[in-house]
């Protein structure tokens, strides 16, 4: 049953990336390109990268990637997929890409029910620009723009996508993941490859929300955010498939 | 009587890139790979095997790591 | 064939005529006639119709198709046309033809519903973030709006920019009849080369994997951007700039003007040189690029300008740096959805001259 050998994914650019220590863009980025390579849809994937930390994404994925305007990769998703339904089309979005700017296309890509793959890094702060609040921040949490903790009527209250998005009937597979244990990441890529196959069997829109650790903008070492996510997120982001039709 | 001989695993970690993260370093159920006191070129400690003999293939460490820094193969 | 159509179903079907493979878009006043038509035809053409959930999303659509080499369109109007800007920006970054269509209406804001050439600011100017132009056709008849829309994925394609055309909500609305065998309102878009299609994003399938993004952190990479979009930039202004002119050889007085408010002035110059006065009528066909060479050479025979628009002073920027003053610029505008009127026009010719 152990298998013989890990390496790298072939999907996988040789590049080293810049993402800091102990940052989950890393581990998940790997886990798209272990995927796509055991389901061999390497030559019709076209990925499309988000505004945030992973902007770079086009760089370590060896495979068709393209960038997009901050929030708008399910609506670039939508101009490729419906010109070439044949390809594999996914985003990769963070918490301010997804849930802030671009609500209002994830919410009409879901409802549409497009058949693309949308994998939602969930860090709950705004890495890339030093670590603002992001709509997924706990109450209390302190970020750069809450440094006295979030406040809910101020702020609002953390967005849950997963719950959200799984009330729409064109939503076919959702699932929140972690990657904060080798338990946690192994069944995130599960989930990871279930929503591919969704669309590779014409299923329609899939989902999967993934819990991330953001070390630097959560001012914490690495190991001490992965404690945060895996004790404090998982519990206002419960983990586990929310829908699957 | 019967005999099983222990597989004997290789690790390879790419230490030049290592950030010294550790997120292998807590997931190793055998405790063999540690924050050395060395540094590397960019400043990071990284981490090293201690005993390769002791490793059992479970690869929680290169499930872990987000730079894929490991490799390990079968000896 | 003779057709007799209205401007914006003339813009649909020259659009498909051209090789149309997907359309997004938005609802708004004064272009719904597009996506109902568009709607019903292009499903039977086993072609792409999306409603968007905003024009927002309807510009990173034609993004997201563009990428994949395809020919997509979106129309709208001024204040839809602003919610675009940022997907322009990044389509001119990315250097991804596409084609987008402007029906003017009144503005500033909500404005109203009724044609205005209110957005030539926006058209001309970049409109968004960074230095860049997109190409801006501005047809004056439902024959010209057949024929831009026909041949703008072309010219598109040949520069690998978006083709932005502009006209006003009266010309959208307006019926005429037109020969589409004619070859009165042809671009005849010229390509010398094969066109390159080899940054499409497909699937990467028998070649290496490709990337496009218009983020260049390294240094000098982005200066190095720029500085190619300026060589095509410069190569569009040498080899795209059209205008018509009428009766400017003799001419003291040249109106210039384009859309509805050149065939307001059209009637005009006919009404005057009726009357024995020498007035002539330039009509820039391309906005961008602007005509200044074009323009300056009549300098030396008129020397006044009447500048004619929906607005209360754009385009005239313009006609004064093309003019370089060695003529008199006059202006003559209607704002907020108003027409002008041939009457006002030559009240306006009479009092100058």
């Amino acid at each position: 049953m152990t298998p013989t050998k890990f390496v790298k994914p072939k999907s996988l650019k040789q590049t080293h990336h810049s993402y800091c220590p102990g940052c989950g863009h890393g581990i998940i980025h790997r886990l798209v390109a272990e995927v796509i390579d055991e389901l061999n849809i390497r030559e019709k994937t076209i990925g499309i990268a988000p505004v945030g930390c992973a902007v770079f994404a086009y760089d370590y994925w060896d495979f068709d990637v393209s960038e997009a305007p901050h929030g708008r990769p399910p609506a670039v998703a939508t101009g490729i997929k419906r010109v070439l339904p044949d390809r594999i089309v996914f985003t990769y979005q963070g918490d301010g890409d997804l849930a802030a700017i671009g609500t209002a296309e994830i919410i009409h890509a879901a409802n549409r029910s497009e058949n693309i793959t949308v994998i939602f890094v969930n860090n709950t702060v705004y890495g890339m620009t030093s670590g603002q609040m992001a709509p997924t921040t706990l109450l209390g949490q302190k970020t750069l723009t809450t440094p006295y903790g979030r406040e809910a009527n101020r702020d609002g209250y953390p967005l849950k996508v997963c719950e959200l998005l799984s009330v729409l009937d064109g939503t076919k597979f959702i699932a929140r993941g972690a990657v904060t244990n080798p338990k946690n990441v192994i069944q995130t890529k599960s989930y990871i490859k279930k929503a591919f196959i969704k669309q590779i069997e014409n299923k329609g829109f899939s989902l999967v929300e993934i819990l991330s650790m953001c070390p630097s903008g959560l001012h914490m070492t690495p190991l001490e955010a992965v404690k945060w996510v895996e004790e404090e997120l998982t519990k206002f982001f419960p983990l586990g498939v929310y829908k699957d039709v | 009587m019967t005999t099983t001989t222990k597989k004997l695993f290789v690790v390879k970690i790419d230490k030049e890139h290592c950030k010294g993260c550790e997120l292998c370093v807590v997931n190793c159920p055998q405790k063999i790979l540690v924050l050395t006191e060395n540094v590397n070129k960019f400043g990071y400690r990284y981490v090293e095997v201690i005993d390769e003999t002791k490793c059992i293939g479970c690869g929680r460490c290169y499930i872990m790591c987000p730079d894929y820094l490991i490799e390990i193969y079968e000896k | 064939m003779k057709k007799i159509l209205q401007g914006n179903i003339a813009l649909c079907e020259g659009a498909i005529d051209g090789g149309l493979d997907a359309y997004y878009a938005y609802p708004i006043t004064p272009q719904n006639e597009v996506s109902a038509y568009f709607a019903e035809v292009l499903p039977k053409l086993g072609k792409v119709f999306l409603q968007a959930e905003s024009e927002l999303a309807a510009i990173n659509m034609v993004f997201g198709t563009a990428l994949t080499g395809k020919r997509a369109m979106t129309t709208s109007s001024s204040p839809g046309i602003s919610l675009m800007q940022e997907g322009i920006s990044y389509l001119c970054g990315c250097e991804l033809p596409c084609v987008i269509v402007n029906v003017m209406r009144g503005g500033p804001g909500l404005g109203n519903i009724s044609g205005s050439q209110q957005d030539y600011f926006q058209s001309t100017r970049g409109g968004g973030h960074g230095d860049y132009y997109t190409i801006v056709l501005a047809p004056f008849s439902v024959k010209e709006i057949y024929e831009f829309a026909k041949e703008s994925f072309l010219l598109a394609e040949k520069y690998r920019n978006p083709v932005l055309i502009i006209f006003d909500g009266y010309l959208g609305q307006m019926m005429e009849v037109f020969d589409t065998e004619s070859d009165e309102g042809k671009l005849n878009v010229k390509i010398d080369e094969p066109i390159d299609k080899s940054w499409v994003l497909d699937g990467t399938k028998n070649r290496p994997s490709r990337k496009i993004h218009s983020l260049l952190m390294a240094e000098g990479e982005l200066e190095k951007l720029n500085l190619k979009l300026k060589e095509k930039y410069d190569k569009i202004r040498r080899d795209e700039v059209r205008v018509k002119f009428y009766n400017v050889d003799d001419a003291e007085i040249c109106i210039v003007a384009y859309g509805m408010s050149a065939r307001v002035s059209l009637e005009a110059m006919n009404k005057l040189r009726k009357e024995g006065l020498k007035v002539g009528l330039i009509r820039p066909i391309t906005l961008w690029p602007f005509s200044y060479k074009e323009i300056k050479d009549v300098t030396k025979k008129a020397k006044k300008f009447l500048v004619v628009e929906m607005n209360l002073g754009q385009m005239i920027e313009d006609v004064k740096l093309a003019v370089k003053g060695e003529a008199q610029v006059y202006f003559y505008g209607r704002s907020g959805g108003s027409l002008v009127s041939s009457k006002e026009v030559i009240e306006n010719i009479k009092r100058i001259l």
